[in-house]
């Protein structure tokens, strides 16, 4: 009888080991290593804020910092957007809303392989379809992934044709939306934008709320798109902040610096975090709320 | 003579108004249907941006080197598998029967131990009371949310200390601890919604906490089992990173490594073996999908997973 007491601690126990091994020490260890000089040859030295004046003293990190909040700022907002626009749009009783909602998640449970990258590389090509099919309305074919100005939109692009997964979970909101408040306000005459904006929208902030935290901390976190198909490049112009982490800590095996990259882009991302919960309340409205 | 006229006047009026009516409901009707093509229109549109890229890979895929830079239409002229032959040799010494057979021998041992663990963890956290689960429940969630990224390092270290570089350890042993902290909470969520009856007279009758978990839970968690058996494949076969860092020599890249690896050695002449290779390393995670998509979704709706 006294065992059934610990007999939750037996199964959670595989989960408690990794996460005391493979998160909370690898944790601890990489905010310790920031602050040394380690590089796989040397023991390694305490340097105390070393890494961290470094960086802000490199050209490449700020340039990458700028590359990945554009980055950042215009896909989770495209891809958001459209998600729940297309979603909305399903939610009304159409027929073959299956199909439909099938083919727009596809490119979602796909999108993640590199062989969506390598496609991404031949359409957007300066002889690829994309110039093929602009050319055939008289455009004259533009360097997407050459030029530095639209290389990072390009790699923008590829996710926020993503847009399934967070559509997905919409769609599951709209759905619970009771039909009564609809009709509520169809008797009273109000407009399909206002009942848009005065009840679906509200109603679903708390998806959209959840929605954004993740496809935010995904999107800082980028790295399969840049990297393989710019390179980072033209002259840098996708080098995303993950890509130059990448670069210290496993092609120069600077692991000192390249953790003190990691915490920054962390507390980044914990920042923004942080400020999307703290505006919850202004924005967010949760069942039987203010109202 | 006034009662008369007034009754006339009110038989008007309610003409008036049944006329009215009458029209009012014509005209939503036909905006009804205006509106209904204007969304079919937007997402017939939307579905053929979302899908012809694909479709026109696989057309691609047939095609030879000079037609996949001229043509707009997926079908190709005459269908040229050479690409697929010549692509499926590479121009490394294996072929991607060797990267294949690398692919699986993670994604298989991986998706099993998932599941196995994921079900297990979520088991001891919706079923039974502990001291200090709340904390932990927290904990869970947080690691939801902390960034893959800021690991990365010392665990690349911890697994050169273990020797697990260039092998499949890095990749394949962590899942036997229950890292994916989204899998244990779909599960405990998809727990908490069943029943507990059932498991309360196993009890009765002397089933040990095991046997409750074996005989009764573990059939009903099926379909939560097989969602994160659907997702944790998909990932796998998508990982490039995790490979990219711990796998260093050839013979042991998995496909999609091989398939960076291949787009980086052709040049324009031998482009339509890179998206023949495309289509083949596409090929499972499309056939999985079309077979299980209703999990796919099912599991992402109920839970709000990433995808």
């Amino acid at each position: 009888m006294k065992l059934k007491k610990y007999e939750g601690y037996f199964y959670i126990l595989p989960w408690l080991v990794g996460l005391l091994v493979f998160t909370a020490y690898p944790f601890i260890a990489s905010f310790v290593l920031s602050f040394t000089d380690y590089n796989l040859q040397s023991s390694p030295n305490f340097i105390a804020l070393g890494n961290y004046k470094k960086m802000f003293e490199t050209e490449l990190f700020k340039t990458s910092i700028k590359t990945t909040f554009i980055y950042v700022f215009v896909t989770v907002p495209l891809k958001l957007t459209f998600a729940l626009f297309i979603a909305y749009i399903l939610n009304f009783k159409l027929k073959a809303v299956n199909f439909f909602r099938t083919a727009y998640y596809l490119p979602s449970i796909l999108g993640g392989s590199v062989a969506i990258a390598v496609l991404w590389r031949f359409l957007f090509a300066d002889s690829g379809l994309i110039n093929i099919i602009i050319g055939v309305f008289g455009a004259d074919p533009i360097s997407w992934l050459g030029n530095p100005k639209y290389a990072i939109f390009t790699i923008s692009l590829l996710r926020v044709w993503q847009f399934g997964s967070p559509m997905v979970i919409f769609l599951a909101a709209l759905k619970n939306i009771p039909e009564s408040l609809y009709e509520a306000a169809r008797i009273d005459g109000a407009p399909k934008t206002s009942i848009f904006f005065r009840i679906t929208l509200p109603l679903i902030t708390p998806i959209v709320f959840f929605n954004f935290i993740m496809q935010l901390v995904q999107a800082f976190q980028e790295f399969n798109g840049p990297y393989i198909i710019t390179g980072g490049g033209p002259l840098r112009s996708t080098y995303l902040f993950p890509l130059y982490i990448y670069d210290n800590a496993f092609k120069y095996f600077r692991m000192g610096y390249g953790s003190a990259l990691a915490w920054f882009l962390f507390i980044i991302i914990m920042i923004f975090t942080m400020i999307t919960f703290k505006s919850e309340k202004y924005w967010v409205h949760y069942d039987g709320g203010d109202e | 003579m006034k009662a008369k006229q007034e009754s006339q006047i009110n038989h008007q009026e309610v003409n008036d108004l049944l006329e009215n009516d009458m029209l009012l409901r014509k005209r939503r009707i036909r905006r009804g249907k205006i509106n209904s093509a204007v969304r079919y229109a937007i997402l017939i549109a939307v579905g053929i941006l979302m899908l012809y890229p694909l479709v026109w890979l696989i057309g691609a895929s047939f095609k030879t080197n000079a037609e996949i830079f001229t043509s707009i239409g997926f079908m190709p002229k005459e269908f040229d598998f050479s690409g697929y032959i010549r692509g499926w040799k590479t121009s490394t010494e294996y072929t991607f029967a060797t990267y294949f057979a690398n692919t699986f021998k993670i994604v298989i041992p991986k998706v099993i131990l998932t599941v196995i663990s994921t079900t297990v963890t979520a088991y001891g956290f919706a079923r039974f009371k502990f001291k200090g689960k709340k904390l932990l429940f927290s904990i869970l969630i947080a690691t939801l949310l902390l960034p893959n990224v800021v690991l990365r390092i010392p665990q690349y270290l911890m697994y050169r200390e273990f020797n697990w570089l260039d092998s499949y350890k890095p990749l394949v042993v962590p899942a036997a601890f229950a890292v994916d902290a989204f899998f244990v909470f779909m599960m405990i969520q998809f727990m908490k919604g069943l029943p507990k009856d059932l498991e309360e007279a196993a009890v009765i009758d002397g089933c040990n906490s095991f046997q409750v978990l074996w005989y009764i839970l573990i059939p009903m968690l099926k379909p939560a089992m097989i969602s994160v058996a659907l997702f944790q494949f998909m990932w796998t076969m998508n990982d490039f990173l995790g490979p990219l860092i711990y796998i260093s020599s050839v013979k042991k890249y998995p496909v999609s490594i091989a398939l960076k690896m291949s787009m980086d050695a052709s040049t324009l002449v031998q482009w339509n073996q890179t998206l023949a290779m495309s289509v083949i390393v596409l090929i499972p995670s499309l056939v999985v999908f079309f077979i299980a998509q209703k999990h796919f979704v099912d599991g992402i709706s109920t839970t709000g997973m990433k995808g």
